[in-house]
């Protein structure tokens, strides 16, 4: 096996290709629920858990699906297990699941699960989709709970539910409301694509001298 | 040729004085001949300051001294974080246009004097460096700095926003209560105790810079006169506003509801100097009357139908997000061209 490839897509999924600070996938879920760490942590890892699972068998079934209802088979097989996900944080964990409420459901649109099968499960072998599953479902679940702890500790004064203010001060209620989702978004994907474009241009600048000193000597 | 300040300066495509910022991407390359005027932001902004201290001294004077000190945070603080961020981005440094110091010292008359300094801090720097700097600095926000940080305090920290403590300053030995006018109607649904003199001098309980509609009144004609501000958005707004108190008058206050309408809140505040910001107001006269228009619809209906007693900052909010629209549907007609094109045009 390759090791390689799994070692780069893990890191692929978590940063460079973060399917919700670079791919701008399931902004959705990422704006609506992230207004606590806990409801973060829940929220990505039921949508790893389906994208783990959906991506396994849409790799299995890739040849048998006819193309021209593909689109229409992935959600037959992903609306499968949100429903099953459903059901357990249902008698399991139901304060997640009250507080998650109706976006456990729209799991089945979101769109970094589609995705990632059309873009990755049709063409790739079943262990490989669920490697690809399980990185882009923890980059998703990394991004929302950065998310989650910037919008709860400005927001609420709180992580995890642990007071933070320490009735020393007090809260800015905004970053809790959808105002707050979106300046928050913003400021961490503009401070990735920053990074982002920094390291690129190091990579650029490092191969830049090495063609140069490679040809001549000065 | 490179578009430098210096160049430009040594052709005379434009005379500025020393230190104020060139916007040369906002050049305009037209045939001439070219008319040159001495009208450029710093003076702006000073016509605009100096429109608005008659309204802020009124409030020192009738709010006490802490009203000074919020006034004199919220510039300083509002400089520092355009001049901090500007320095970290290693963009041209654009304090020295005023246009911070303005929205400073309109965020400070827009708060209720007894406000904490840190929160009118973090107020400040969320304007300048949210609202202003990353949308791309002056003229190119798309909604007000001051008025969306009055927002941001508003629903961050209800409780500090919706204080008014009786007005404290060198006049105050009247009884005056410590309920706004907008907010005893709303809740008491009579205007039992509201004295029109009262509410024209700004003897009355509210935000810093809100509270004297007739020195408001002042400053507005100042600009007016100036030419800073053209007659249009005002008109309409208040306009509007009376038009609309006229015809469904509540509260059972009749006729009396036009002037109490008009007097009351942050409207002569809004009107004559929030909803007529450059970078957030149309440019074309039509525009200009539909979102005067709009501000005076959308503040009448939040201070009938919803949960806050004054709508004055949100309706601005909402009608500067139809600017852009506002000015492309508005756009005239070239002399000599045949037809309007509707949204025709590429960029405004």
């Amino acid at each position: 096996m390759n090791k390689k490839f799994y070692i780069e897509h893990l890191k692929e999924g978590l940063l460079t290709n973060n399917p919700t600070f670079v791919q701008l996938l399931g902004m959705c879920p990422t704006l609506a629920v992230t207004t606590s760490v806990s409801n973060s942590i829940g929220m990505g890892l039921s949508a790893t858990a389906v994208l783990m699972f959906s991506n396994l068998f849409i790799s299995l079934l890739r040849k048998f699906i006819p193309k021209q209802v593909r689109i229409a088979a992935y959600i037959v097989i992903i609306s499968g297990f949100v429903t099953a996900i459903e059901l357990l944080l249902h008698a399991f964990l139901p304060s997640l699941y009250a507080s998650l409420g109706l976006f456990i459901p729209l799991i089945v649109v979101n769109c970094i699960i589609l995705a990632r099968a059309e873009a990755f499960a049709s063409k790739n072998g079943p262990l490989r989709s669920l490697w690809d599953g399980l990185a882009m479902g923890l980059g998703f679940t990394f991004a929302l709970i950065l998310i989650g702890s910037v919008r709860e500790i400005l927001g609420a004064g709180s992580i995890l539910g642990y007071d933070l203010t320490f009735g020393v001060w007090q809260p800015a209620l905004l970053f809790i409301m959808p105002a707050g989702a979106f300046i928050t978004l913003g400021c961490i994907i503009a401070a990735v694509t920053a990074l982002r474009r920094a390291a690129d241009a190091r990579v650029k600048a490092k191969e830049k001298t090495a063609r140069v000193t490679g040809k001549e000597e000065e | 040729m490179e578009y430098t300040k210096q160049n430009d300066v040594e052709n005379g495509v434009y005379d500025m004085p020393e230190g104020a910022p060139s916007f040369p991407a906002l050049l305009t390359v037209s045939p001439s001949p070219h008319q040159k005027t001495r009208i450029h932001v710093p003076r702006m902004m000073i016509d605009v300051l100096i429109a608005l201290l008659p309204a802020y001294v009124f409030g020192v004077v009738w709010f006490g001294l802490r009203a000074l000190l919020v006034g004199v945070v919220s510039v300083v603080a509002c400089i520092i974080s355009e001049l901090v961020f500007e320095k970290i981005l290693r963009r041209p440094v654009t304090v020295m246009d005023g246009s911070a110091a303005v929205t400073g010292l309109l965020l400070a008359m827009n708060v209720p004097v007894t406000i904490p300094i840190p929160y009118l801090v973090i107020a400040d720097i969320f304007a300048i460096v949210v609202v202003k700097c990353l949308f791309g600095g002056l003229g190119k926000n798309i909604v007000n700095p001051a008025l969306a940080a009055r927002v941001f305090l508003f629903v961050s920290f209800p409780s500090a926003m919706a204080s008014f403590a009786r007005p404290a300053g060198f006049l105050s030995a009247d009884a005056v209560t410590g309920a706004t006018p907008l907010a005893a109607i709303k809740e008491a649904g009579s205007i039992e105790g509201i004295d029109l003199l009262n509410l024209l001098l700004g003897k009355t309980g509210g935000c810093i810079g809100e509270v004297s509609a007739v020195l408001l009144l002042l400053g507005g004609l100042y600009l007016l006169c100036r030419r800073v501000i053209s007659w249009q958005i005002p008109v309409a707004y208040l306009g509007t506003v009376a038009l609309i108190a006229l015809v469904f008058p509540r509260a059972n206050g009749g006729l009396a509801m036009v002037p109490i309408e008009l007097l009351s809140g942050g409207l002569m505040l809004g009107a004559l100097f929030m909803a007529t910001d450059y970078a957030t107001s149309p440019v074309t006269s039509v525009g200009r009357l539909i979102y005067g228009v709009l501000c005076g619809l959308v503040t009448m209906f939040i201070r009938y139908f919803g949960a806050y007693p004054e709508g004055v900052s949100f309706a601005i909010l909402i009608a500067n997000l139809f600017v852009y629209y506002l000015d492309r549907y508005t756009k005239p007609t070239l002399f000599g061209g045949k037809k309007k094109l509707l949204g025709g045009g590429k960029k405004l």
